[in-house]
């Protein structure tokens, strides 16, 4: 059942659009990414869930509640700053409770509610500190536990992680997901790391230009992107895109040409009629190296050791490198000439658009 | 010379740098309190004496010709009365400017600013007679009126500069929390300016207490503070240099007090705000 919907959500600053109609469906216990490039519009989009930017069209609601009018105090729902916004001039236990306060809850719950929330976030030793005597990841809690302690009906995340060292943020993403799991509320968390939306997200959801691009599970969106935007921000390293100039119809078989070297793409899995031209998209492990045969073949520029894998740079032509994932500890050469099998099952294509016109066959 | 040379010469340069300046600043006031123990042949007599007997006897006679606690008080109560009154204005104002600001919010503050370039005198008829209309002239509620609105476009410039450097996400935090713009102000906002409240409403206190065209042109005596006692003292029967200075140190004397004690809670007031 729909718990936040938001309606053709427009918003104008003067002469520029930053959304423009968004429609989007939350459940209720959903743990939701809002991701794409700086300047996407995804902050914008949470900070008008939130009520502290107003929309300049469309409408928000929640829980079966308008809320497109509501003040941001009226809304229910509680946020995590990038810059945390702890209170400087109160204790960690006053930052905590300062929204129970406000709304004239018993001191004896507060109390309660306070130490509660202090002892899952290991915050216990820390209530009668001041923000500026804390560390980083320890604010960061003070943070999340200042959102928890109302138990609001949604939690919305603004790059909460994006001011923590790696290592950190590592672990804070953790405790976020163990969070979710224990509370179970409704959550929206916008990030520009695609990794923090994999790993968190049940649902990502991709802007672009003010626009929702792809909503979808995190593996959806890399199995099956709409479109070459999609396709390109997920996934590390990108995916491959080669420009097909020269494609014709053998029976049940498409014959593409990559830049001189053909490959065979079945015709049934071809959405609307033939391209003259498309985009080839295919992930570095969907493709094998191979001694003999295969779908192509190149020189090999550079190999990537990462320990757990390798990743082989591989000169098609003289302006065309791809990326191919090889194992861990692979012979690979600089400048050797290898041939690559390619998975056809997971390749996509698409047009001059951009967009998706391949279709991916179902898992088996 | 070695870079540490370098450095210690650079470090006497500046302190002596200071000390010129402070003292140049400084000299005139130590030059009135010298003269206000003085008698009035010494106080003009040529070349200055530095070494002679104080005495007190300017003082007395001071306390004899005019009342010091009476101006004092008046002092005391427009300069602290207009101050408040204008906080009570300048902070609201201040935070919508800083926090809403709208297309026009610069002009406004350009335009309050621009009151301050209009020399006094050019409004000082019309303010005159509406003094006189109103039976404002010489009372103290015309002081406090006339201060309030002197300094407002100052205090609400003060705060503004002030409250706009504030992480607008601590008030946005506040909202999510749950708090009205009064919750806002009153919990996070003022607790987080004390600093800059206070030096504020002391600015605007000592130029209360040193304003002298308003008081001189709108008070006699009942309401009159004490810049106008000190300027009965240049009287057309002869300037008394020594009485003028006992005048002007006894005028002065509460305000520097006041400031000197300020001046702790403001450095303290000033790091209690630092917000990262």
């Amino acid at each position: 059942m729909s718990y936040l919907t938001i309606t053709d959500l427009q918003k104008h600053y003067d002469s520029y659009h930053a959304l423009r109609g968004i429609n989007l469906t939350i459940t209720e216990g959903e743990f939701v990414v809002f991701v794409g490039p700086s300047g996407c519009g995804k902050s914008t989009l949470l900070r008008t869930i939130a009520g502290l930017e107003s929309s300049t069209g469309g409408n928000i609601e929640l829980d079966g509640r308008d809320i497109t009018e509501v003040a941001s105090s009226k809304r229910d729902l509680a946020m995590v700053f990038q810059s945390y916004a702890l209170y400087p001039h109160m204790t960690v236990a006053d930052n905590l409770s300062f929204a129970l306060r406000l709304a004239k809850v018993s001191d004896a719950e507060i109390k309660e509610k306070v130490r509660s929330v202090s002892a899952s976030l290991q915050l216990d030793a820390l209530l009668e500190r001041k923000p500026k005597e804390l560390s980083g990841g320890q604010r960061q809690r003070v943070a999340i536990g200042r959102a928890i302690v109302r138990q609001p009906k949604v939690f919305l995340f603004d790059e909460p992680l994006s001011n923590l060292d790696a290592a950190l943020r590592v672990q804070m993403r953790l405790e976020l997901a163990r969070l979710h799991k224990k509370l179970g509320t409704t959550m929206i968390y916008v990030t520009h790391d695609q990794v923090e939306a994999m790993t968190l997200a049940d649902r990502v959801v991709i802007l672009n230009a003010g626009q929702i691009e792809q909503v979808g599970t995190p593996l959806e969106l890399y199995r099956q992107p709409n479109s070459r935007f999609v396709a390109e921000f997920i996934g590390t390293p990108k995916m491959n895109l080669i420009p097909a100039n020269k494609i014709v119809r053998h029976e049940d078989n498409l014959a593409i040409d990559l830049l001189g070297q053909q490959i065979i793409f079945p015709v049934n899995r071809l959405k609307g009629p033939l391209p003259k031209s498309a985009i080839v998209g295919i992930r570095p492990e969907h493709m094998t190296l191979v001694q003999e045969g295969g779908d192509l073949s190149g020189r090999i520029e550079l190999v990537e050791h990462l320990g757990s894998e390798a990743y082989a740079h591989l000169q098609l032509s003289s302006d065309q490198t791809i990326i191919i994932k090889a194992p861990a500890r692979t012979a690979l050469k600089d400048g050797q000439v290898v041939n690559i099998k390619i998975d056809m099952s997971e390749v996509i294509l698409f047009n001059e658009n951009d967009r998706v016109i391949s279709v991916i066959p179902e898992e088996v | 010379m070695t870079l540490n040379q370098q450095r210690k010469l650079k470090t006497i340069l500046t302190g002596l740098f200071a000390w010129t300046v402070a003292l140049v600043l400084f000299f005139p006031i130590f030059w009135m309190f010298i003269t206000s123990f003085k008698t009035e042949l010494q106080a003009i007599s040529v070349p200055p004496s530095l070494f002679f007997e104080p005495t007190l006897d300017n003082f007395r006679v001071v306390q004899e010709r005019s009342d010091y606690i009476h101006h004092a008080w008046n002092s005391v109560v427009t300069s602290f009365g207009s101050t408040i009154i204008a906080l009570i204005i300048a902070i609201p104002a201040a935070y919508s400017m800083a926090f809403f600001p709208g297309k026009r919010t610069k002009d406004i503050l350009l335009w309050m600013l621009s009151t301050k370039m209009l020399p006094a005198v050019g409004v000082l008829v019309p303010i005159y007679i509406i003094c006189r209309d109103y039976g404002l002239l010489d009372t103290k509620t015309a002081l406090v009126i006339i201060f309030t609105l002197m300094n407002l476009p100052i205090i609400v410039w003060m705060l503004f500069s002030y409250f706009k450097d504030l992480p607008k996400e601590i008030l946005e935090a506040a909202r999510m929390d749950g708090a009205t713009p009064w919750d806002e102000v009153v919990k996070v906002v003022l607790p987080l300016s004390v600093g800059a409240i206070s030096s504020t409403a002391l600015l605007s206190i000592v130029l209360c207490w040193n304003e002298a065209f308003w008081s001189l042109n709108l008070t006699a005596s009942d309401a009159a503070p004490l810049t106008a006692m000190i300027a009965s003292y240049s009287s057309p029967e002869g300037l008394f240099w020594a009485k003028l200075s006992a005048a002007s140190t006894l005028a002065c004397a509460p305000i520097v007090i006041f400031g000197w004690f300020c001046q702790k809670q403001l450095v303290q007031g000033l790091t209690f705000g630092a917000v990262k």
